[in-house]
């Protein structure tokens, strides 16, 4: 069996896995890291959302081979020690998350855009297309605009 | 909470239960001191009026509760922090922080010192461990506070004994008793001496009167977030259960299938990480190492099949056989007197976004399981049944999940993975694929509604409401207390017209009123779906309600207003109508709609304002709600809630159903069934919750749905001047299927 070697959350890690296994299941079932969550496994409710290179993308749908040498960088990665992200900050404080599910992807999603933009627009929040089964959107595009608005 | 965590907490059977009591070394208590409270006197059998206004299920329910309500366990640890253990279940809508502050509300200690884990299964407490209806609040108010008003109790009285004070004199504050000079004897200090069962109460035990409340009914966040942003919250496919490993079945080709036989088995097991394959009565289980795994070797299973339920039926069959149960109307039509409307709403998935998911260790003489169950003890006794063990060798663990609808009242992910354990000899973690947990999951039935309204005078003289509906299954426990309960004989129809009767109302004055439910026999996979008969009964009715006042040329907040029985109620529709601006000016395409409800004891009213310039990509944009719960205990939570509620509206309402296509749903994933995405979701929400005018609160968790489906429907009609008739409105196969 191949071995990749890559870093998640800062930490070298050296995995045995088939090629074509994907990501999620090399997080999760390999390593423990239990952030990214399965929702549908084929890049469509993206629960499972993280940062390759610092982008977001789908670990269910990215074999491990191509994070060959990489930093992966999942929802445990973003907070330092005890100091959250923005992000998570106004999370908690417009009291986002509901069951929780899917917020570890939803907050992933909602850096990588504070990564592109520090003043994002309506249309581009109703670009991220993070399922939220509990209904809390109106929430989360607060909490990415307050979180904006801090980062500023 | 880590798999170590769970199992540390105290058995907390009936007979142990009075141990712990006696030989904790920290308080521990129930409150009714030193009494078996198990045999309380029970209940007498209620009599039922019909209307929910008066008496409705979630009082039906708390009755049923009351013999054992006062089996609540709360310790004080030696560090002072409380902990309740609280027999329901969390899934998001925020219970564990509304009853975490209403124990330190009694107990006068911070909230981040009150720790609410959820109960494992306890069958001592009979029909007190469900999580449905929107009862919780309503059902556990008054004991939550009754077991920490207890224990502030004696936790005064153990610090009068000890330090020789005069109990009378002492105050409690920040988890403190306090002395009159001032000096703080902290709960932890005291919770050996307050477990003393010889210590005499000395202080009252009688919880504070709702005007006497400093936290409660202030907006509070969530006691769980932390964890839930920090990715650090464990849901069942989290926890570290030794040995269990990834298991995925392969299910039918048809919706209640069974599998026949394997053709390939030999060559499966030799897949990369597959550790075991067994055949169960729903498909073929494969454990394998990783999920990945577990998930290839099931797809590449052949197998042979059984038919299931309704494997010719697809969703125009449905439609007419729902059509033709309909019961007829009683008032002939009169012509221009008579509005008559049918309306058809497809099947939906619950579509938690955690899919149905469960850990199951079968030994040969115990069993231990987890999962996100909101009946625990029917999915206790079922599953002991099942595997042929004695009750009290079955330990059944709640595991807080990422969301239900109603979906987790039934346990069959639990009794699945118990199965299998058992089949291959070893734990296993059992996750359904979401295409699975879609097609083979739990749905809310499809619905057709005639509905008959007769105008005169300028006013309404009969409503009536036909509804028929799939069969919606109840035997996961409710029925039983129904049954239990003295409202209706056992069997499904019976369970239907009474949950039907003490829920769904008419709440204007439309002279003489008749709603009647029909459900003929179609079987599929059904569990009651947030509001049940409500959203779709009362979101059709309001659609009416439009067309009755434009047919008496009158406005719809205004004919509403007029129509509507009490204050209480025009109060909250005129709250979104002047915080929301009903009537201003709307562009072409666009429009408002405006829509109230009431239930739970409960009422609230939703104005939303909808650009509908594209008929088949309507948006909802802003809404107002307005919500009054009697005595709101945390309105934040409250408006979360309404906001979901506003979110499965628009969901159900626009585009979000089911297509049964020859015994099996098309859609198998959210790319297919379209639940709401932030693009779909309004820019401008207000929810209002209304001041507390009544000395115990109502329920709010499914209160939501209807008035927005309301809402967003008669919205929709007004924008694009239509009549929309079927639902979801925008339902076109938009997409490839998935194989079977």
């Amino acid at each position: 069996m191949p071995s990749y070697t890559f870093t998640v959350n800062g930490e070298s890690v050296t995995v045995d896995a088939p090629a074509d296994l994907a990501m999620l299941w090399v997080l999760r079932d390999k390593l423990g890291v239990k952030g990214p969550k399965y929702g549908c496994g084929i890049n469509v409710c993206k629960a499972c959302t993280s940062h390759l290179d610092g982008e977001a993308f789908n670990p269910c749908v990215t074999p491990v081979s191509d994070c060959a040498g990489r930093e992966v960088t999942t929802i445990e990665g973003l907070a330092d020690g005890d100091q959250l992200h923005p992000v998570q900050e106004a999370w908690l404080d417009r009291d986002v998350p509901q069951c929780g599910y899917c917020q570890p992807g939803q907050i992933m999603a909602a850096v990588a855009l504070l990564k592109r933009t520090s003043t994002p627009t309506d249309a581009e929040i109703d670009a991220i297309e993070n399922v939220c089964r509990c209904g809390t959107y109106f929430r989360i595009r607060e909490a990415i605009k307050q979180a904006a608005a801090a980062m500023r | 909470m880590t798999y170590e965590d769970e199992s540390s907490r105290p058995i907390l059977d009936r007979r142990r239960f009075l141990t712990v009591l006696v030989a904790a070394p920290v308080l521990t208590v129930a409150v009714r001191w030193g009494l078996d409270v198990a045999e309380a006197e029970t209940t007498a059998t209620p009599s039922l009026p019909q209307l929910p206004e008066v008496y409705d299920l979630g009082d039906l329910y708390t009755l049923a509760t009351t013999p054992t309500a006062d089996m609540l366990v709360l310790e004080v640890t030696d560090d002072g922090r409380v902990r309740l253990y609280l027999p329901r279940m969390e899934v998001g809508q925020g219970i564990t922080t509304a009853i975490a502050m209403l124990v330190a509300e009694e107990m006068d200690i911070p909230l981040s010192k009150v720790e609410i884990p959820l109960s494992d299964a306890r069958p001592e407490l009979i029909f007190n461990q469900l999580t449905g209806g929107s009862t919780t609040i309503r059902s556990t108010y008054a004991p939550v506070r009754r077991a920490a008003a207890g224990a502030r109790a004696r936790l005064v009285s153990a610090a009068a004994v000890k330090y020789h004070l005069d109990a009378d004199q002492l105050t409690t504050k920040d988890g403190s008793v306090i002395a009159p000079d001032g000096t703080a004897y902290s709960y932890g200090s005291l919770s050996a001496a307050a477990a003393d069962p010889h210590l005499e109460t000395q202080v009252s035990d009688t919880p504070k009167s709702p005007s006497e409340f400093g936290l409660v009914g202030t907006a509070t966040n969530r006691i769980d977030a932390r964890k839930m942003v920090t990715g650090q919250f464990t849901y069942t496919l989290d926890l570290d259960v030794p040995n269990a490993k990834p298991t995925m079945v392969r299910r039918p080709p048809t919706i209640q299938g069974s599998p026949q036989a394997i053709g390939n088995e030999a060559e499966v097991r030799a897949m990369p990480g597959v550790i075991d394959i067994a055949m169960v009565p729903t498909g073929v289980a494969v454990t394998a190492e990783t999920f990945g795994q577990a998930l290839d070797a099931k797809n590449a299973l052949k197998v042979t099949w059984n038919p299931g339920s309704i494997d010719g039926l697809s969703n125009d069959d449905i439609k007419q056989k729902l059509r033709a149960a309909v019961v007829p109307f009683t008032v002939p039509p009169l012509g221009t007197l008579t509005v008559d409307a049918e309306f058809d709403y497809a099947c939906v998935s619950h579509a938690p976004l955690e899919t149905n998911s469960a850990i199951a260790d079968v030994r040969a003489d115990r069993a231990e399981i987890w999962s996100g169950l909101k009946i625990p003890i029917i999915a206790l006794q079922k599953i002991a049944l099942d595997l042929g063990l004695p009750q009290d060798k079955v330990t059944v663990h709640v595991v807080q999940s990422g969301g239900s609808f109603g979906r987790r009242l039934f346990h069959d992910g639990a009794l699945e993975a118990a199965r299998i354990s058992k089949a291959m000899g070893r734990p296993v973690k059992l996750m359904w694929s979401r295409i699975d947990d879609m097609r083979h999951g739990r749905i809310r039935g499809a619905t057709h509604h005639a509905v008959r309204a007769t105008l005169g005078l300028g006013q309404v003289l009969s409503y009536e409401h036909r509804v028929a509906s799939i069969k919606t299954d109840w035997r996961h426990g409710f029925g039983e207390i129904i049954t239990a309960m003295g409202a209706e004989g056992p069997g499904n129809t019976g369970y239907t017209q009474t949950i039907f009767n003490l829920t769904v109302e008419c709440p204007y004055n439309f002279g003489v009123v008749t709603e009647v439910i029909n459900e003929p026999d179609i079987n599929m996979n059904t569990a009651a779906w947030r509001s049940v008969y409500s959203a779709t009964t009362r979101g059709a009715e309001e659609a009416v309600v439009d067309e009755i006042a434009a047919k008496l040329g009158k406005d719809p907040y205004q004919f509403r207003m007029s129509s509507l029985k009490n204050d209480a109620q025009r109060a909250v529709l005129r709250k979104v109508a002047e915080e929301g601006s009903w009537g201003r000016t709307m562009p072409a395409g666009h429009a408002q709609g405006i829509a109230y409800h009431q239930e739970y004891k409960s009422k609230t009213a939703c104005l939303v304002e909808m650009d509908a310039t594209d008929p088949e990509n309507p948006r909802v944009y802003k809404a107002t709600i307005a919500v009054d719960v009697g005595l709101p205990i945390n309105p934040r939570g409250i408006q979360a809630q309404m906001l979901g509620g506003l979110t499965d509206a628009i969901s159900t309402v626009l585009r979000a159903g089911l297509h049964i296509d020859h015994g099996l749903p098309l859609e198998g994933s959210y790319s297919q069934f379209h639940y709401a995405r932030q693009k779909n979701s309004p820019m401008d929400v207000k929810v209002f919750v209304m001041p507390a005018n009544r000395d115990e609160p109502g329920g709010s968790g499914e209160l939501g749905v209807p008035a927005a489906a309301g809402a967003v429907i008669c919205a929709y009609a007004r924008a694009t001047k239509t009549k929309p008739r079927s639902f979801p409105i925008n339902f076109d196969v938009d997409f490839e299927p998935f194989p079977r």
